[in-house]
């Protein structure tokens, strides 16, 4: 009973960290079609951020707090210059936004390399994240239910800001219909500027929460990448929802694989379902119905 | 007609420099080296094929490129340790004996055969699975990664009868020849260049023939194509096939030549790896491929022994700089070079570009892969 | 679903251009070989044929040329870049001293890439390319393993300066890291001593953990210490919360750890977070230095044990030198760990063995190999010449608040290598 509570909260948890690192893509690949590679290195990014505001702020629980708003901006403003210089040009090719940004992935892994060292740094957590509280007799670490609350919290608001503010309501018209939206007055390109600063930000606060769980090193976001990308693809594009209950399913099947079997085996059999589960719903769990053929 | 002379001539001049003035200009570590250039072009040739024409971003080649490369390793392993005996590898890290799957491998034609089918059956009902579900594009691209993650896994995690990430290495001949002897090796790279250029003869017969005008269509209009009655699917799983099969010959050519076969050279980045030639040398071209994959490989080698983290940032910006602003690759530098001589008012046109993403058809002018379409085969029957 | 009739002028032209190329392909690999295959006998001594497999290293000049091969892109390259400046400090500490046999040392530098195939590759260039009289470098064991064959077939050597899995003894390559008898079954020896009966082992999902567990299992069982689970992640894992969860439900009394790199920090982050505590259940990792403490965080691995030969802390006339000249030569927050000593040992550890031999030549260096010793910073230690490892003395050690790693325990003497462990009972079926 105990391996079963421990295990199921194992596969949230894991869920939880797939979500937070898949969240940010659901918004630009999911509503904008948008392949970007460098979705890790901007986790990295947040990730570092995090390092070095606990540089300047030395209280590990303040320090935690600031870098989450922190890592939203850098996050957000790397993902800002990368739509502005680059993916603003290639909106129609696909494909090769996801080559350009994987060049982009190189250079910022190796410029960390460069600027902080090739050696993992550490970023404290704070006191009161330390340990673990019992929760239906079970251990379970605090910094896990944090980062559980933290996307929580990041699904919730992205969700209230694509349905209630005036933004929200841009950028789903802009995806719904580019061209109806750009006639009804709205500025596509501004849209899809803060669409993509805001799905950026998003990879920032989870390269920040991914501090309390790992290494923080140049090569951080690589490790996330694919899995991110898997959830994103389950769960099908153009809604948080689908993307959610994708990262919830992969992370309690990772978990349990793992728990009946071992890590490596677990990993190539999630692959295996995600590939049969394609043949079921190529279009993912949750998708919006359109007119289009695709 | 001048296409067609074009292309022989072009044959004519890559034959003369890969089987004269190579292993005569250079030294036995060199030629090997630019052997193993080949192998990894003969890739790109692939890619080229399924991507450039077929619009279908494979981002798991290292999974084909591997199959062939280990399929025959374990030949090489087993002819090494003699009729009956256990590759070396396996008494350290197994438990002593032979798998019952790796037994067949020992016969050379049961290798070449299955070095040839088992990649391509594979590619195949694969791409039926995926391609009649009408998986593509980003989604396409995404699998294909996710299964080159998951072939390495597989690779490490089962030590015993793969090497794990040591891979499989140390052979000591190739059907009955040593390759300890630098004449055989160079017998090696001659098979590699005479492969590569019939790979390119068969990807040029391949995109001149009518199937290669419907692979372009497919592309660049699916929809049209399932509209007038053709298969889609059909025809992209034979690019993708092709492209397997042009993967695992050149996987199975790597091994011998550069004497290792490890999961390093399978995964995700390796996969990535094999598509910045393609991209740089222009994807949709008949040489582009090659070529690119040939100088990005020699840069990587020569670049890289002088300033390791330069080159990291040189890939980089490569990847960057020719995609984003040169998508038909250096091979169509010319053509663009050209188009903006004749008159600012004429740009590339952007708008019609087709849903999956690849530039909307190949330069037609500045290849010798295109001819003018009175020369197609089939067009007048 | 639209209409999914085959459309029949398909099908001709598709056969064509596949059997034409097929034939094409026939004829000129035929056509390659037969080439070849006519003057294939090695009687027919060119003089490529010949130049190859002779040595080209130049000893006329008054340098002598070597090479040093390690990760400095990739993965890798966070631990094989120290190897990398511990070789340029004794390379520079030798050519001030005058030299090899009077020769400055000329030291060609390469880039493994973190790829054992970059790594083959980059060796057989160093030895034909640029003729080396020797290599220094290499980390993983498949780097290694990819090397082994090149050193062999060029006949050159390779000096090795990292801890590995064992069952191994090339005679062109010298081992200067630990072999398992020298740090896995000391460590296990240790854990017997403390009265541990329960171990877990935890391992990244490769070659040194899998063969080293194998030894570490054979070893339980003769002595009578359960093994409560063995788990593996693939590298570069960084969710450990199921091994975890294991871990704590296994009723170990103490983890056997072997992950490597970035993971360790997702375990110990893990282990700190669920409650367990170093006190309780103490891991043993062989893979952690002091270079790794740093990016894991002392206070999620303060009072954990390692094993090595080497600590920076140790209280020796040699490795006051040794340190005081690293921290010199790179800066005062530099650290020195086990495989940097290793590096630096097997430079001073070559110049012995050229001396002892008065030739380059890697023939005479084998024969004059056994018996060569330094006065290294970890100890006295000494080449055996028959498997080309190197008697060293096994440290357990505790990782203090200071990052550094304190001796906690260590073996009466310098222990002699034993790759095969044919010296142990319980090891008789492992290789």
């Amino acid at each position: 009973m105990d391996a079963l509570v421990s295990q199921l909260f194992a596969g949230l948890s894991l869920g939880s960290v797939l979500l937070l690192a898949a969240l940010g893509l659901a918004l630009t690949f999911g509503q904008m079609g948008v392949i970007n590679m460098a979705h890790g290195e901007f986790m990295m990014a947040g990730a570092y951020t995090a390092y070095v505001v606990q540089g300047i702020v030395a209280d590990a629980g303040v320090s935690l707090l600031v870098s989450l708003v922190v890592g939203f901006l850098v996050g957000g403003l790397l993902g800002l210059l990368l739509e502005v210089t680059l993916i603003s040009r290639m909106y129609r090719r696909p494909l090769d936004t996801l080559l350009v940004t994987f060049g982009v992935a190189l250079v910022l892994q190796q410029a960390a390399r460069d600027v902080f060292g090739a050696p993992n740094v550490d970023v404290r957590a704070p006191a009161w994240l330390s340990g673990a509280v019992q929760v239906l007799g079970v251990g379970v670490p605090k910094t896990r239910l944090f980062i559980l609350a933290l996307a929580a919290v990041c699904l919730a608001a992205l969700a209230l800001v694509l349905k209630l503010t005036p933004l929200g309501r841009r950028i789903r018209a802009t995806v719904q219909n580019r061209d109806l939206a750009e006639t009804s007055g709205i500025s596509t390109r501004a849209t899809d500027r803060l669409t993509f600063f805001v799905g950026s930000g998003v990879a920032g606060v989870a390269g920040v929460a991914l501090t309390l769980l790992g290494s923080i090193g140049p090569t951080l976001g690589t490790n996330y990448i694919v899995d991110a990308f898997l959830v994103v693809v389950v769960g099908g594009i153009g809604q948080l929802k689908g993307a959610a209950i994708a990262a919830l399913a992969l992370g309690l099947l990772q978990a349990s694989f793992e728990y009946s079997t071992t890590a490596s085996i677990a990993k190539v059999l999630v692959f295996v379902v995600i590939v049969a589960f394609l043949q079921v719903r190529p279009q993912g769990l949750v998708s919006v119905r359109s007119r289009s053929l695709a | 007609m001048t296409a067609r002379l074009r292309l022989w001539g072009g044959f004519a001049v890559a034959a003369v420099l890969l089987f004269v003035v190579a292993p005569g200009a250079l030294s036995d570590f060199r030629l090997n080296l630019l052997a193993k250039f080949l192998c990894l072009a003969m890739v790109a040739v692939g890619i080229g094929l399924a991507w450039g024409r077929g619009g279908m971003l494979t981002l798991g080649q290292g999974v084909f490129f591997g199959l062939g490369g280990y399929l025959m390793a374990m030949h090489l392993k087993l002819a090494d340790a003699g009729p009956g005996g256990v590759p070396d590898f396996m008494l350290l890290y197994g438990d002593g004996t032979v798998p019952g799957w790796w037994e067949p491998f020992r016969d050379p034609v049961v290798t070449v055969v299955a070095i040839l089918v088992v990649p391509t059956g594979l590619a195949a009902l694969l791409g039926l699975a995926v391609f009649k579900r009408r998986v593509r594009g980003a989604y396409f691209a995404i699998l294909s990664q996710a299964l080159a993650a998951a072939f390495a896994i597989l690779l490490i995690g089962q030590q015993k009868v793969t090497g794990g990430t040591n891979g499989l290495n140390g052979f000591k001949s190739f059907f009955g020849f040593t390759l300890a002897d630098p004449l055989n090796k160079r017998m090696l790279y001659f098979i590699a260049a005479g492969v590569l250029l019939a790979m390119v003869a068969a990807t040029r017969l391949l995109m001149r023939s009518r199937y290669g005008e419907l692979l372009v269509a497919v592309r660049d209009q699916e929809n049209r194509v399932r509209f007038l009655g053709y298969d889609p699917a059909g025809v992209k799983v034979v690019a993708y096939a092709t492209a397997a099969c042009f993967a695992a010959i050149g996987g199975a050519l790597f091994t011998p030549i550069v004497g290792i076969i490890s999961p390093a050279d399978v995964g995700v980045v390796a996969s990535i790896a094999f598509l910045v030639g393609v991209a740089i040398g222009g994807r949709a071209t008949l040489l582009g491929p090659v070529l690119g994959a040939v100088a990005v490989s020699w840069a990587e080698t020569s670049l890289s022994e002088q300033f390791p983290s330069f080159w990291t940032y040189f890939q980089g910006a490569l990847f960057i700089g020719v995609v984003a602003f040169l998508p038909n690759g250096l091979a169509t530098l010319g053509q663009v070079w050209r188009r903006r001589r004749a008159g600012p008012g004429i740009r590339e046109d952007e708008s019609g570009q087709p849903d999956d993403g690849t530039p909307r058809s190949a330069p037609e002018a500045s290849l010798p892969a295109d001819a003018p379409a009175d020369a197609l085969p089939g067009r007048t029957a | 679903m639209g209409p999914q009739r085959k459309a029949p002028p398909l099908t001709r032209p598709l056969l064509r251009a596949l059997v034409v190329p097929a034939a094409a392909t026939l004829a000129l690999t035929l056509a390659a070989c037969g080439a070849r295959t006519a003057d294939e006998p090695e009687a027919d001594g060119t003089g490529s044929a010949t130049g190859a497999s002779a040595s080209c290293v130049d000893t006329s000049g008054d340098s002598i040329k070597i090479g040093f091969l390690n990760s400095l892109s990739g993965t890798m390259a966070i631990s094989e870049q120290t190897v990398r400046d511990s070789l340029d400090l004794a390379a520079d500490e030798i050519n001030a001293a005058g030299g090899v046999l009077g020769k400055q040392l000329d030291v060609v530098a390469e880039d493994g890439a973190s790829e054992p195939t970059v790594f083959a590759e980059k060796a057989e260039k160093l030895i034909s390319s640029d003729c080396v009289a020797a290599v220094f470098g290499g980390w993983t064991s498949s780097s290694r393993k990819a090397m082994l064959p090149v050193f062999e077939a060029k006949n050159s050597l390779l000096f090795y300066p990292v801890q590995y899995e064992g069952l191994e003894a090339s005679k062109n390559i010298f081992y200067t890291g630990a072999t398992t008898n020298q740090q896995i079954i000391p460590a296990m020896d240790y854990l017997k001593e403390q009265g541990k009966t329960k171990v877990f082992l935890v391992g990244s999902d490769y070659v040194f953990p899998r063969t080293a567990n194998k030894e570490i299992v054979a070893y339980a069982k003769a002595n009578g210490i359960d093994i409560v689970g063995e788990e593996y992640a693939p590298l570069g894992y960084t969710d450990f919360s199921t091994i975890v969860t294991k871990l704590k439900g296994s009723g170990a009394d103490a983890v056997f750890n072997t992950l490597n790199g970035d993971s360790n920090v997702a375990f110990f982050k893990e282990y700190k977070n669920v409650g367990l505590a170093a006190d309780t259940l103490p891991v043993v990792s062989v893979s952690i230095a002091e270079e790794e403490v740093g990016g894991i965080g002392v206070d999620n691995v303060e009072g954990q044990l390692t094993a090595w030969n080497y600590y920076q802390t140790v209280d020796s006339p040699a490795n006051e030198k040794f340190v005081a000249a690293f921290k010199a030569k790179y800066g005062d927050d530099r650290v020195t760990s086990d495989p940097m000593e290793a590096a630096y040992t097997s430079l001073y550890l070559w110049k012995g063995m050229v001396e002892k031999a008065k030739s380059f030549d890697v023939a005479a260096i084998q024969d004059a190999a056994g018996g060569v010793s330094f006065e290294a910073p970890e100890g006295t230690v000494t080449v055996n010449g028959e498997n080309h490892h190197i008697a060293k003395t096994a440290l357990i050690g505790k990782i203090g608040p200071d990052g550094l790693i304190h001796t906690e325990w260590s073996s009466k003497e310098p222990i002699e290598p034993d790759p095969f462990l044919e010296g142990y009972d319980w090891a008789a079926g492992l290789s």
